[in-house]
């Protein structure tokens, strides 16, 4: 008999399982994995040396493009950061807007993530459903931003506008027909708060569609049942945070532990799994989808009521009206030094984070009272969950690799930063 | 939540007499280590149930090399302003590659910072240890005390060079495979030293110094603000 001997494999960093660019170089016995060491770093831009360089306000978008499937949810934690900081007040109008846009977020980014686990493991049609709600999704950002991805919406002290009251239409085309297009346009006819109610009244029954694909069936459960578990102290010790950590039976999640913006005026309930396995991982987050439409409800409810200003007025910090500057000396004078010089945070140190739909979302942010940070430090809620891919991977098999990079939710923007 | 810091301040008051460093800025508690006591200092933050900080939520590495350097002087009227965009006052922001020297200060120019976390009382803190040397920063590495400080440790060695003794396997993590220097340090250049392409002649990658031209279009200012004076931070509610 030949005798066989380890050997090693490269995985990615062009594989579409790879969710990006990692980097695996995979050390075989035969076909279980007896070392997985991830090289990363082929998307490491240099966000945290770039804001260095500019205004506080200008690094905003830089912050979309670290987790680009949970967009807003970064700019959250980049913002809080700030304000914390500048001890500025957010208007409680804005932080419902805050509130429901990272909950929209967090559904838009767990779609993504159940399109693409499945697709990876073998699941063909789950793509398909999610990305129909993920459309709607991305229309509210459009319609909000004018950016259905990288939206930049919100501000120290506030979001950059109010919602709109009107939804962005279709328009008929070679590859839309007429009747299609008012079809289409039938739940957008009235305000923006008309359509994400709509949407939400229909969001339920789908992630019933979607559990109705996945949640019994025999191929998935082998596929992800008892695939990468973690006992509740390693997942403590190896830093992990959001439904990874949840996903182990421990109960923590920011939005109840250490509330923000409304979390703690809001009904919403924390799902946790018992087995700490790729599954139980799985049906955390589809009910986290059914706890973000519930809150996103709450929120609507609110934002129909109450009217109000949506970013401070405090012009030291956040521009005047456009109206204000034609009549007002002082009002010219705080646009103009806001646009060439940006605003200077007090000197010291803040750490900010938010429940992320990875984990937990830090910013470290030193100031040394200048106009630009002196250092941020991103915490990427994936971070810690590749670095644990080693431990999680030894003696399984090749193939439930890609399941554990599809149920660790990796997203190589935040990563590599 | 502040009286859940304010205990937890009390209770590493309790637990490091002898630290005078300890105190409370912002939301968390932040505390100053030596190298030599970090180990040590960890263990007890881990493993003492009054503290428990069982979670490493981050580690990075800071340089305090140009700290509270400007690039216009803002407290004096003066004829130079115009020029503030073209006459650069600090490294590394205005013009690249001239030599200029870093500021010597007494303070260390590197500093690791790892938040903490503690599940059982909800709290979180800042564990800021200083590299003594400039020159060949080391600090003790926390991977015996939490599992996930490997890949922090690896990218602030790979950002900053800081090396931490003790660590299994400090290789480079977030820069290309056979890169020279620490980018996030203050003295490189934020447009880096080179860049690559593909050379149709060569049939390979090859790489050539920077030609690209910096330029800033905000300069780096720090205005006294009465609203902010000395050492103080706003309180959440006095706008």
């Amino acid at each position: 008999m030949p005798e066989i001997r380890n050997y090693t494999l490269n995985f990615g960093p062009q594989h579409p399982a790879a969710h990006g660019v990692l980097r695996l170089v995979l050390e075989m016995d035969g076909e279980v994995v007896e070392r997985a060491d991830p090289h990363i770093g082929l998307l490491h831009r240099g966000t945290e040396k770039l804001a260095e360089s500019k205004p506080y306000n200008q690094s905003i978008g830089y912050m979309d493009r670290l987790d680009y499937v949970s967009m807003m949810c970064n700019e959250h934690g980049y913002v809080l950061a700030i304000e914390k900081l500048l001890g500025v007040e957010v208007p409680l109008r804005a932080q419902y807007i805050r509130v429901m846009f990272d909950e929209i977020t967090r559904i838009l980014n767990h779609l993504m993530w159940l399109g693409a686990h499945g697709l990876d493991i073998g699941a063909m049609s789950i793509f398909l459903y999610c990305f129909r709600e993920r459309e709607d999704l991305m229309d509210c950002y459009e319609a909000v931003s004018g950016a259905r991805l990288h939206a930049t919406y919100y501000r120290p002290g506030g979001v950059a506008r109010d919602l709109p009251d009107r939804m962005p239409q279709y328009e008929s085309s070679r590859f839309t027909s007429k009747s299609a297009a008012s079809k289409l346009n039938e739940t957008r006819q009235g305000s923006m708060l008309d359509f994400i109610e709509d949407f939400v009244q229909r969001f339920p029954k789908c992630v019933d569609e979607y559990e109705t694909l996945l949640t019994d069936n025999r191929i998935w459960k082998q596929r992800t049942v008892g695939i990468g578990v973690v006992t509740p102290e390693r997942a403590l010790q190896l830093g992990f945070t959001g439904p990874m950590l949840r996903g182990s039976n421990i109960e923590w999640d920011l939005r109840k532990k250490q509330p923000y913006e409304v979390y703690d005026q809001l009904d919403f309930d924390i799902p946790v799994g018992t087995n700490g396995d790729s599954y139980d991982r799985y049906l955390v987050r589809i009910e986290e989808m059914r706890q973000s439409n519930r809150i996103i409800k709450q929120c609507i409810d609110w934002l129909r009521v109450n009217d109000g200003p949506v970013l401070t007025e405090d012009h030291k910090i956040a521009p005047p009206k456009r109206g204000d500057m034609k009549g007002d000396m002082e009002s010219l004078i705080h646009h103009f030094k806001l646009f060439t010089e940006g605003f200077c945070l007090p000197e010291g140190e803040s750490y900010a984070a938010v429940e992320h739909p990875k984990g937990e979302f830090g910013c470290f942010l030193v100031s040394d009272g200048a106009n630009k940070p002196y250092r941020l430090k991103v915490r990427a809620a994936g971070f810690p969950h590749l670095a644990a891919l080693d431990e999680m991977a030894r003696g399984h098999m090749l193939s439930d690799v890609v399941a554990l990079i599809g149920t660790q939710d990796i997203v190589f923007g935040e990563i590599d930063r | 939540m502040s009286t859940r810091v304010e205990h937890m301040l009390d209770a590493l008051q309790a637990a490091f007499p002898d630290n005078q460093s300890i105190a409370l800025s912002l939301d968390l508690v932040v505390m100053d280590v030596a190298p030599d006591q970090l180990i040590e200092t960890a263990h007890k933050l881990h493993d003492d149930p009054a503290l428990s900080f069982k979670q490493l939520s981050d580690l990075c590495g800071v340089d305090y090399a140009t700290y509270g350097r400007d690039e216009w002087s803002t407290d004096t009227e003066n004829m130079a302003s115009f020029s503030r965009a073209v006459n650069a006052s600090s490294v590394g922001s205005l013009t690249f590659n001239t030599g200029m020297e870093l500021p010597q200060t007494d303070q260390p120019r590197f500093v690791v910072a790892s938040h903490l976390l503690s599940l059982d009382h909800n709290v979180r803190m800042r564990l800021r240890c200083a590299a003594t040397d400039d020159n060949m920063p080391v600090v003790p590495s926390l991977t015996p005390v939490w599992s996930n400080a490997d890949w922090y440790e690896r990218e602030a060695f790979d950002l900053f060079g800081i090396l931490f003794d003790g660590h299994s396997d400090l290789r480079r993590l977030l820069t290309d495979y056979g890169f020279t220097g620490h980018p996030f340090r203050k003295d490189f250049p934020l447009i880096g030293n080179v860049e690559m392409r593909y050379d149709s002649v060569k049939e390979r990658v090859v790489y050539e110094p920077v030609s690209i031209e910096p330029r800033v279009l905000v300069p780096r200012v720090i205005r006294e603000d009465s609203r902010y004076s000395a050492g103080e931070t706003p309180k959440k509610n006095d706008a």
